[in-house]
């Protein structure tokens, strides 16, 4: 098989399995605990705060780990919401955040009377700043823009943003699922705020990831319980994970730069064979402000599902910018967003790279896609 | 999640392509973008021949497919019993989500048969504009098509 859905979830590292392994079988402590085996969990714990701390440049101290990317981004909403004054603020999104935020926003705006702001997107799917800008108003308590986009793999002008923020004095979240891992990143250089990361999106386990908040960021943490991570996110911690979360951010920091390069010489070879050999594509997000390993097509009178199907039975996985697997069929926010003509909305896919790809692969997987596509479109009415 | 025969007619898709001289033709659009396009071509009140176009999932060529090989050779009131209940369970079952929207194969080769039908009707000199609503497709119906089973559905 051919994997082709990274930005879905990657598999797990060797090196991470081995270390969750030995923690799993030789290190059973509460990190919480005093005796000997609590203080060998918790100086795992705390080795892997560094870890992950180094990965983007960020203070151990000002990383707190969650169960993935979906609940550090609804901590960090609801934490600093909740800091400013709660009921009725004022938050600022965009229209192409993943869900974790866009119905976390909604969340607050039925039980907090929150109002929200989705800023549009230009068609290669970047948020201006300027109009980051002219949202802001006296009771605005958040700015949360992610730091690339999961379908589309636009990446977004977040320093420039962020200076916004803080000019304001308001906090900004970064969704940086995407990303950690995958591009340097320094969040001091960056400014932001609050940041979130999931491990499985970078060769670590699933249901670990974690909240970077600045020193200084108000915040009232939405879970409580026995204080665990300074009070930030009550909860026993998830040691094993944790662990391989940290090994995962110490591997991702020795080889971004030669994996960087190698998957952004694919992507780019990826799209032009696919250019050249399937008149009628479309390519989705920005060409150079874009993720490494994404590649994002839609094509004309087909439906994304059916290629998704088809290459599926070939051996190559991808995913589909729509499957209609909720009975509703709609076609995904992101592309509708980007302003796709309604008869390329179904016909998205997303083939996204990795480390268990090769070069070897890119001429059969465009041999192969442009084959389907000949065959679907000369099933579908003209 | 999709059945084994599913996944082989929607990868061996049969009886494909238009029928530029067609006796019938019909298309379903659907909200969802799919698009199900029926030709029939019909002698001697019989299918002779069925194809189609689709735009859609693979339950949706599936169902097209399915629907074609059961259609062809068959007389029309034979054919007028395939529904998209029947093509359903033909395939094997499909997944709840797709029974609406992906399986509308059958009602598209109904519509085309009775596209025929209205064609011959109007031919006939039978006006359906002096019929009440549908009501030219029952008068004319089971006069037309020989070995007709009244009360049948």
């Amino acid at each position: 098989m051919i994997y082709l859905d990274h930005a879905a979830t990657t598999p797990v590292h060797h090196e991470v399995a081995a270390i969750m392994c030995d923690v799993m079988n030789n290190c059973f402590g509460n990190p919480s605990s005093p005796y000997a085996i609590g203080r060998e969990a918790k100086g795992l714990l705390e080795k892997a705060r560094k870890e992950v701390a180094g990965l983007i440049c960020a203070r151990p101290e000002e990383i707190f780990f969650t169960s993935g990317g979906t609940e550090s981004d609804n901590l960090a909403l609801w934490g600093v919401v909740c800091s400013h004054k709660g009921r009725g603020s004022h938050i600022i999104t965009s229209s192409i955040e993943h869900h974790a935020v866009l119905n976390t926003c909604a969340c607050l705006a039925e039980h907090l009377d929150c109002s929200v702001t989705y800023l549009p997107v230009d068609s290669d799917g970047l948020v201006d700043p300027d109009d980051v800008r002219r949202a802001i108003k006296k009771e605005t308590a958040l700015i949360s823009i992610m730091h690339a986009n999961n379908e589309v793999g636009t990446i977004e002008p977040v320093a420039e943003i962020a200076s916004i923020a803080r000019e304001n004095g308001i906090p900004f979240h970064v969704d940086a699922v995407q990303t950690v891992g995958h591009i340097p990143l320094d969040v001091k250089q960056l400014g932001v705020d609050l940041l979130s990361l999931s491990g499985h999106k970078f060769y670590g386990p699933k249901g670990v990831g974690a909240l970077y908040v600045r020193r200084g960021t108000p915040f009232a943490p939405p879970l409580r319980g026995g204080g665990q991570e300074g009070g930030y996110r009550s909860g026993t911690q998830n040691l094993p994970g944790i662990a391989g979360l940290g090994q995962a951010a110490v591997i991702a920091q020795r080889d971004m730069d030669a994996e960087l390069q190698r998957l952004e010489k694919m992507r780019d070879a990826l799209i032009r064979g696919i250019e050249e050999e399937i008149p009628g594509v479309r390519l989705n997000g920005h060409r150079q402000y874009r993720l490494p390993h994404n590649v994002n097509f839609a094509f004309d009178n087909i439906e994304g599902e059916s290629l998704l199907w088809g290459l599926d039975l070939a051996g190559i996985a991808v995913s589909a910018g729509s499957a209609c697997s909720s009975g509703t069929g709609e076609p995904s926010h992101v592309l509708r967003s980007l302003g796709l003509p309604e008869h390329y909305l179904n016909g998205a896919i997303r083939l996204s790279l990795g480390r268990s790809n090769a070069e070897e692969d890119i001429p059969f997987v465009i041999e192969t896609l442009s084959s389907l596509v000949r065959k679907l479109s000369q099933l579908s009415p003209a | 999640m999709y059945g084994p025969k599913v996944l082989e007619h929607f990868q061996n898709p049969r009886c494909t392509g238009s029928i530029p001289d067609a006796d019938g033709m019909a298309t379903i659009a659907e909200g969802c973008g799919d698009v199900f396009r029926f030709y029939v071509k019909i002698r001697d009140n019989r299918l002779v021949q069925v194809r189609y176009e689709v735009k859609g999932c693979p339950v949706a060529i599936a169902c097209c497919s399915m629907t074609a090989t059961l259609a062809e050779g068959k007389t029309l009131l034979d054919a007028m019993e395939i529904t998209n209940e029947v093509v359903e369970k033909a395939l094997g079952g499909l997944p709840p989500e797709k029974r609406h929207c992906s399986n509308m194969a059958a009602d598209a080769l109904y519509e085309a048969m009775q596209d025929y039908l209205y064609r011959r009707a109007v031919e006939g000199k039978v006006s359906p504009a002096r019929c009440s609503g549908d009501s030219w497709r029952t008068m004319y119906l089971p006069r037309e098509v020989p070995g007709s089973k009244r009360g049948r559905s």
